[in-house]
């Protein structure tokens, strides 16, 4: 299967990657060969296998709804690059 | 051009679990900024969700609340997008086989009962709160909230006026607070509404292009936000413009919707399957059991309190708007007897001075028995009516019982004929010009010696004996 420029364009801004001329070639070739590749599973008749979501046999893996400890403000933001506040400090969001 | 409005509502509500979805962090409202987080919920590497069973019950007992089929096998999804107050880069939610699907709520707009279908109702997590700082290039980001389970509830586009749409989310919210799965609490922001509108030509089958409004925060402002959509897509229609598909937000201070540019141009989600959550299965045993936590839900409660206590629907209504209401009504019915005089002090006297300082039914001072015990005072006639209001005061503020009150200052009714009669004689003396007019034909001075002589009796006159009395002693 093919994939277009464009579409490794869309994808790559929803994933907020910047790309260069060049990798957008190599990765719209790769990608194409990938496609094609996993295409082959097309070729199997899956219409009587239920779909799955979940590779392992197992379900209501559930907690019981108790509180537990939780991070304290320091340690929370320990690793954020920028803080102010007790808060998160990020780019302006709303223009 | 005649339009047909075409609305369908989002209400995302949050469910009063002691803890997030899924992690032990307590869903506590204003609390320090970030000292309600732990791993999981911001989103470190290698860290696993683990699904809070009491959310899971509590959308399940909101899907049979609202008469929905209860999937037995439900999974979760992971919805793709970036934005500050989203740590992980994606919000888990559910795409395909959400909880609950195809239900209904009742309303009843102008005296006609209609459902409002319920597409689907699906569990999801909650995003962290931003504050926007007025100077500076700087947003700031709390994930305290982040993680916090809400209820996506998803109605058909089955209303077709603003008052609708008001009804809907009323009997809605008061269908979650009976049920006790949230507070629905719309000030907190626990009871939040995105709309979705179209117009089309009246009797027209195709549906028009439409706009989502965003996060409305009252009843009120729902309804107003829509009536201006909708006069706004009619003008555009009418001057031959077409609607454009997209999210507007409302400003309450101005009354009018404006285009929010999009934060990301084509929504594009890329929804996929959570590989970190397991399928949750439901048990027909289990659904059963929780059917049976349901009480006596708003529709039926109002339905009930008609039949069985004869009260007009409008009263029936108010009165069931909140479950505590309810109890409150009955407890004091149960002791007094006289319904329909109950149900006027609960809407008149008590709901203003609740009201007025801002206390709910389940902390009025004012206990149902004592409500009863002056509302029989009044029955045996020991006071009058018009009393009884200072006296009901007098208990919501000191807390003490009628009969107290009565006592100490000295409000008994007074039904002494002689007593009555002295101060109508009094009266009629001390205006003899009106009582000259009144015996030549004007009849409609009477209303002005009633007033008299319950001034002169201080309001402890009995009105019916003052009434008698006076007829009999003004054309002697």
């Amino acid at each position: 299967m093919k994939i277009s420029k464009q579409e490794v364009e869309h994808v790559a801004k929803l994933a907020r990657l910047e790309l260069s001329e060049q990798e957008m070639t190599l990765y719209t070739g790769q990608l194409s060969d990938i496609l094609t590749y996993i295409e082959k599973l097309n070729e199997l008749d899956t219409s009587k296998v239920e779909a799955t979501s979940h590779v392992l046999d197992i379900k209501n893996v559930m907690r019981d709804d108790v509180p537990a400890a939780c991070l304290t403000q320091e340690q929370a933001l320990a690793n954020a690059p920028d803080k102010d506040a007790g808060h998160y400090r990020v780019p302006k969001i709303i223009e | 051009m005649k339009y047909e409005t075409v609305i369908g509502l989002e209400v995302h509500a949050q469910l009063q679990t002691n803890t997030k979805i899924f992690c032990g962090c307590e869903t506590k409202f204003g609390e320090e900024p970030n000292t309600r987080t732990c791993p999981v919920c911001i989103g470190m590497p290698g860290v696993l969700p683990v699904m809070n069973r009491r959310a899971v019950e509590y959308s399940v007992k909101t899907g049979l609340a609202t008469h929905c089929t209860i999937n037995p096998s439900s999974r979760f999804a992971r919805k793709n997008y970036f934005y500050p107050d989203l740590p992980k880069g994606y919000q888990i939610s559910q795409y395909e086989l959400p909880l609950c699907e195809n239900g209904n709520v009742e309303i009843v707009v102008d005296g006609k009962l209609k459902r409002i279908g319920i597409t689907r109702i699906h569990l999801e997590e909650d995003a962290g709160k931003n504050l926007h700082q007025a100077a500076g290039n700087a947003s700031l980001v709390d994930l305290n909230r982040a993680g916090t389970p809400l209820m996506e509830i998803v109605s058909e586009p089955d209303i077709t006026s603003p008052e609708e749409a008001s009804e809907y989310l009323k009997n809605l919210r008061s269908i979650l607070r009976y049920i006790e799965v949230s507070d629905a609490d719309m000030e907190k922001g626990n009871f939040r509404c995105d709309a979705n509108v179209s117009i089309r030509p009246a009797g027209s089958k195709e549906l028009g292009t439409r706009t989502e409004i965003k996060n409305v925060n009252s009843f009120k402002f729902v309804q107003k936000a829509l009536e201006y959509e909708i006069k706004r897509q009619a003008k555009l229609l009418d001057g031959g413009e077409r609607v454009v598909q997209e999210t507007r937000l409302f400003d309450s201070e101005k009354g009018v919707t404006s285009s929010m540019r999009s934060k990301e141009e084509a929504h594009d989600y890329r929804y996929f399957p959570e590989p970190d959550l397991v399928p949750v299965m439901i048990a027909q045993g289990e659904i059963e059991d929780i059917r049976k936590t349901i009480p006596e839900l708003p529709d039926a409660k109002r339905a009930r309190f008609v039949k069985e206590y004869a009260i007009p629907e409008y009263d029936a209504d108010m009165l069931t708007q909140s479950k505590a209401l309810a109890a409150y009504f009955e407890a004091t019915v149960k002791k007094s007897g006289n319904p329909k005089v109950v149900s006027n002090w609960i809407m008149g006297e008590l709901t203003r001075l609740l009201n007025a300082a801002g206390v709910e039914i389940e902390a009025c001072p004012v206990a149902p028995e004592r409500l009863a015990g002056m509302i029989t005072m009044i029955d045996e006639g020991v006071i009058s009516t018009k009393i009884a209001k200072t006296v009901f005061e007098e208990m919501y503020t000191t807390g003490k019982d009628a009969g107290t009150i009565v006592k100490e200052k000295g409000l008994v009714q007074v039904s002494d004929t002689g007593a009555i009669e002295a101060i109508i004689d009094e009266v009629i003396q001390a205006n003899p010009g009106q009582t000259t007019e009144y015996r030549a034909g004007k009849e409609k001075l009477f209303g002005f010696f009633v007033g008299q002589v319950m001034k002169a009796s201080k309001g402890k006159a009995n009105p019916d004996m003052v009434n008698q009395l006076l007829k009999k002693k003004l054309s002697g």
